[in-house]
């Protein structure tokens, strides 16, 4: 497998004043699935249609499989695209919309028909050839436009949020069936999407992108628990943002205080600067322990006061006031939930490995 | 002829199948109906493909341009024509009619074409680039197919338009007649009214028809939601 399957070398991309794509360098390895994250206008949409050819760059360089593809039309690209609203030709049906990308290939009509077979039973709908587009659902659309550019054997199938317009539970379904699928057909996946669960849950790789700029590219459990800054730590989950100060280095740590919560030395990872005021922690919510009575064990151990909560089914969120604190702490528990605290009163734990500490920006 | 009318007679239907300058003029009509109602869609397909797919720098000047014709009086389109064709020291003729034609059904063919391609998705031409097709066969593959229908209602419009006009014809014939003109010129014998009249009553007949036709045709393959509420019956 090749680490450098696709690259994209200072690759910026301006619409007027805007910097849509704002000189990226990044790789995408071979057979990998890869997303891109972020919210609507950080470019994330705008990079696919550069990697498609859709647009083209004002500055830098596009290789695919060592292929320079930079100035290449998107109709010679090795890649294809499943589009946000499918785009499946509406005057044409099921069979013929999926051969529609063959006719440069020459193959016989067995051969083509042996394809199409083959690409309708990986996305499950035989026996609908004969249908057209308003004869279909919004999953069915969807696995008819997958099956279109999987005919294709493309090195590189680009995907633009295509979960977007489905259903909650056929979502959910799909974001299994479409991890399935690129396993089986070993193809690289290029998935655009905003929303963060989707991208976890699915990726092997994410690259989190805010207003134009890569902010980090980690596997997904990094991307959780290790994120490079307040953006990604915010966009991904939620999290509790204190304001922090830093102290003296000692080794791979650093000393940090607090306010109301107290001093103590954690890992300082993105190897911060001593005596900083520009700091922030970001602690997630279950990382925090919940408990009715005093707790023993824990690296910090407060007391608070519940002011408020939320029942999600799963779990609970805890607004939690701790004396001092400028604003109350999130903590989400599984075991306790709205009618836990008859007098308000908790008891909270944090471990020094689940504080993040990040440049405030 | 007399009023009330009475009785009811097909006499002046077959008279009319026994002139043949009827006939002649039929065809000048067809001939020019044909040809500037088919340059007309064309040019309009151009300037409805610019204006929906793009937004550029004198946008709403060339619109009010193209409209132009559709928006001055008929008869200062006729004078003006007129008087460039007979300053330019060219002989009048089916083809300066053809010119007016096209000038006056442009409007009307861009019009309809606009509406039509508004709702055309942008993304279906990039699937096919994106699926291996050039531009040239993107459009016979994917846009003239799926914007066919409107292509046709836009040509049965013109068509329609430029059949029944009068003004400019009038102004710019030279010995070829058009239906309409031959129409005008029988009116000046009376003995000859019955016949004109039988040829109005089937040009009713079959101008409604053709309309209805393009109505149908501007309809089919939109969306449900899209399509005219008067078609719903």
């Amino acid at each position: 497998m090749s680490e450098n399957f696709i690259e994209i070398k200072n690759i910026s991309k301006h619409f007027g004043d805007v910097k849509a794509v704002d000189n990226v360098s990044f790789s995408i390895r071979q057979g990998e699935f890869f997303s891109l994250l972020g919210p609507s206008g950080c470019g994330k949409t705008t990079l696919l249609r550069l990697l498609a050819g859709f647009e083209a760059p004002n500055q830098g360089e596009i290789f695919i499989d060592g292929t320079d593809v930079t100035s290449m039309s998107p109709n010679l690209r090795p890649t294809n695209m499943v589009f946000q609203n499918y785009a499946i030709f509406p005057h044409i049906n099921v069979k013929r919309n999926i051969e529609f990308g063959m006719r440069k290939e020459k193959l016989s009509k067995q051969e083509l028909d042996n394809r199409a077979q083959e690409v309708l039973s990986l996305v499950k709908l035989e026996g609908y050839e004969e249908r057209f587009s308003n004869q279909l659902s919004g999953g069915q659309r969807q696995r008819i436009a997958l099956a279109r550019a999987l005919i294709k054997r493309p090195k590189v199938l680009l995907l633009d949020e295509p979960l977007g317009a489905l259903d909650k539970k056929l979502r959910d379904e799909m974001q299994i069936e479409l991890r399935n699928l690129q396993k089986a057909v070993g193809i690289t996946f290029v998935f655009v999407t905003h929303d963060q669960g989707e991208s976890i849950s699915m990726s092997d790789r994410v690259a989190v992108m805010n207003e134009g700029k890569i902010q980090q590219i980690s596997d997904p459990h990094d991307l959780y628990y290790n994120p490079h800054n307040i953006f990604v730590s915010d966009f991904i989950g939620t999290t509790n943002f204190l304001s922090a100060k830093t102290g003296v280095k000692n080794g791979d740590n650093i000393m940090v205080q607090i306010e109301s919560i107290g001093e103590f030395s954690i890992e300082n990872k993105l190897n911060l600067p001593e005596n900083s005021n520009d700091v922030v922690c970001s602690i997630r919510p279950e990382a925090i322990e919940l408990s009715t009575n005093p707790i023993e064990k824990g690296d910090i151990i407060l007391e608070g006061e519940i002011e408020n909560s939320s029942y999600y089914g799963e779990l609970t969120s805890f607004y939690i006031k701790v004396e001092g604190a400028d604003k109350p702490l999130i903590a989400s528990s599984q075991r306790f939930d709205n009618n836990s605290f008859q007098d308000k009163k908790c008891y909270l734990a944090i471990n020094f490995e689940d504080i993040n500490l990040l440049k405030k920006e | 002829m007399a009023f009330p009318l009475q009785g009811f007679s097909t006499e002046h239907y077959e008279d009319m199948w026994n002139s043949p300058k009827l006939f002649d003029a039929l065809w000048n009509s067809v001939y020019v109906g044909v040809v500037s109602s088919l340059i007309a869609t064309m040019l309009a397909f151009f300037a409805a493909k610019a204006f929906t797919k793009y937004k550029f720098w004198g946008q709403p000047l060339s619109y009010g341009a193209i409209l132009t014709p559709f928006l001055i009086p008929e008869i200062i389109l006729a004078i003006a024509l007129l008087v460039i064709w007979v300053q330019m020291g060219l002989p009048l003729g089916l083809t300066p009619i053809i010119i007016g034609h096209i000038l006056f059904c442009t409007p009307f063919c861009m019009i309809i074409l606009i509406a039509r391609m508004e709702g055309f998705d942008r993304n279906l031409e990039e699937a096919s680039q994106d699926l291996g097709e050039g531009a040239l066969m993107t459009f016979f593959r994917v846009t003239f197919p799926i914007l066919l229908p409107g292509l046709i209602a836009s040509f049965l419009l013109g068509f329609i338009i430029s059949f029944d006009e009068f003004l400019l014809a009038m102004f710019l014939q030279g010995s070829d007649q058009t239906l309409p003109i031959y129409m005008w010129g029988q009116l000046r014998f009376a003995r000859r009214l019955p016949h004109v009249l039988a040829l109005g009553a089937v040009i009713i007949v079959a101008t409604s028809l053709v309309v209805m036709l393009a109505y149908w045709l501007r309809n089919l393959g939109q969306p449900q939601d899209k399509k005219d509420v008067a078609f719903k019956i």
